[in-house]
């Protein structure tokens, strides 16, 4: 039984996703739409993505060098154990966690808010494909920004760390540029857009399935939205294990 | 025309529409009357194609709606407007762009041109002032004043609405009516309207079809409804004690 319900709801997944990549019916009002999401979705999450990152990238650097470093180790580990730990896990993994309950959430509810006032139903009516309308710029909205709050994820651990040496003094600035430049693999760089790129795409369909599928009032939509959080954290924690392995 | 065949729709075992038979004329305001999950609502949705019919026709100008191939309902569907119980404007766009929205779409005329046909549309509905406000800072009786205009924008065949008058005053009510029966005639449209508002039954029901638990159960327009003898339908649009007395003194006149 459990198995059927997963097929079952996998298979209303893709169906939908079907109708969603199919063509649009005027491309200038995508357009609109696509610049409308990506504000929406990742302008308007650059400065949450800003604030973590520096307050992650500050206690990852305290914790290295507090935990870490010890005589015997060079000076430059907990630079470098900070810059490792921004890059490969935390720039894609975990900030697409924080940012599935963020944006996640928003798009369930948007979508779902929309059902249950029948703003779907008047799309649809009117003749437009209403998943392609309203999902297909979401995704793309979120894919195209998302390699962008990466790097700003990055850059703002960095100041984190930075901040620590400069203001805490809890390590030398030296030393932690030392850390921070020493081996440097340009791929963990890739690595971590392409995960987060798969990322985005898991939490802006499996958000929108969850709203658009609606049924009932507002507390069918508030279901939705914990809903679309949930599964995308699963869904982001799983794929995550696979694609480490793949891409390492 | 409408002409509906036969419809039937079930949801598992449970049969909402049985077996439905009726004609919806052009250029008259057709009411849908019944009580509360009597199946006036799944009627509407399977007439636009939200539903698909378990069994039965629905035949547009003598086109098969529910045989039409999935490019062919979409074509078809740009002949249709619908207001919804709940207005269904768009929250994020101002009155004028909601009115826009269709032309948007589907016109090709130039931006001067659709901001001329939509503020025609508005100013129809007697909305012209409200263009530049949003849905949440105007009224429930403008709200449905707009989805009208929304509807008609495209100069649609037929006109669907779903319980236009649920939520307002009496008075604002019959502003709604007066203005669906006005664009009805004007433009000869085939309108299909479910109500529970039995002003509206008594003001614009030129066709009325009444539901009784998912069957047909009385065919007429509004001066034969004074003249029923049919329990089932007196029950429903005689229900207020006002409504008795009227009823009483058409008859013993």
């Amino acid at each position: 039984m459990l198995v059927f319900n997963f097929l079952n709801l996998f298979g209303r997944y893709c169906i939908l996703m079907g109708r969603t990549f199919s063509r649009p019916e005027r491309l200038r009002m995508y357009w609109k739409q696509y610049v409308k999401e990506m504000s929406a979705l990742g302008v308007n999450s650059i400065g949450i993505v800003l604030l973590i990152s520096f307050f992650i990238g500050a206690v990852i650097c305290i914790q290295m060098k507090l935990n870490i470093q010890s005589p015997w180790m060079p000076r430059w580990v907990s630079g470098y154990t900070t810059r490792e730990i921004m890059l490969l896990e935390f720039s894609s993994s975990i900030m697409c966690l924080i940012l599935a309950g963020k944006v996640g959430s928003n798009i369930a509810s948007e979508l779902g808010t929309m059902r249950v006032t029948q703003q779907i139903d008047a799309l649809d009516i009117m003749g437009i494909n209403s998943a392609a309308y309203l999902i297909l710029p979401k995704i793309l909205g979120l894919l195209t920004l998302m390699p962008v709050l990466v790097i700003f994820a990055n850059g703002m651990g960095f100041v984190g760390a930075y901040a620590t040496a400069y203001i805490g003094h809890i390590l030398s600035p030296d030393d932690l540029t030392l850390g921070l430049q020493h081996q440097f693999n340009q791929w963990f760089v890739w690595m971590s857009i392409i995960k987060s790129e798969f990322f985005a795409f898991i939490i802006a369909s499996v958000s929108s399935y969850c709203g658009y599928s609606v049924e009932g009032g507002s507390v069918e939509v508030g279901d939705a939205s914990t809903s679309a959080v949930v599964s995308s954290s699963v869904l982001i924690l799983f794929s995550d294990v696979f694609l480490t392995n793949l891409l390492s | 025309m409408i002409e509906v065949k036969n419809l039937h729709k079930s949801f598992g075992d449970r049969e909402v529409l049985k077996g439905i038979d009726a004609t919806f004329e052009n250029g008259k305001t057709n009411l849908i009357i019944g009580q509360s999950g009597s199946g006036k609502t799944v009627l509407m949705k399977n007439l636009v194609g939200l539903f698909d019919p378990t069994e039965g026709e629905v035949l547009y100008d003598g086109r098969n709606f529910v045989t039409m191939s999935k490019e062919e309902r979409i074509a078809m569907r740009r002949e249709m407007g619908m207001i919804f119980q709940s207005a269904a404007l768009f929250d994020s766009l101002s009155v004028l762009e909601n009115v826009m929205f269709p032309l948007d779409m589907f016109s090709k005329m130039t931006h001067r041109e659709r901001v001329k046909r939509a503020q025609a549309c508005l100013d129809r509905v007697g909305l012209i002032q409200a263009q530049d406000k949003f849905p949440g800072e105007i009224s429930g009786g403008m709200q449905k004043r707009v989805a009208i205009a929304r509807a008609i924008v495209l100069n649609p065949k037929y006109l669907f609405c779903d319980e236009p008058n649920s939520g307002l005053d009496p008075k604002t009510s019959l502003v709604i009516d007066e203005l669906l029966h006005g664009i009805t005639e004007d433009f000869n449209m085939t309108t299909i309207i479910n109500t529970h508002d039995m002003n509206s039954v008594m003001g614009i029901g030129d066709n009325i079809l009444f539901i009784y638990n998912g069957e047909k159960e009385w065919v007429g327009d509004k001066t034969m409804v004074m003249e029923s003898t049919n329990e089932k339908l007196n029950d429903l649009v005689f229900a207020s004690d006002l409504f008795k007395k009227v009823k009483a003194a058409y008859v013993k006149r």
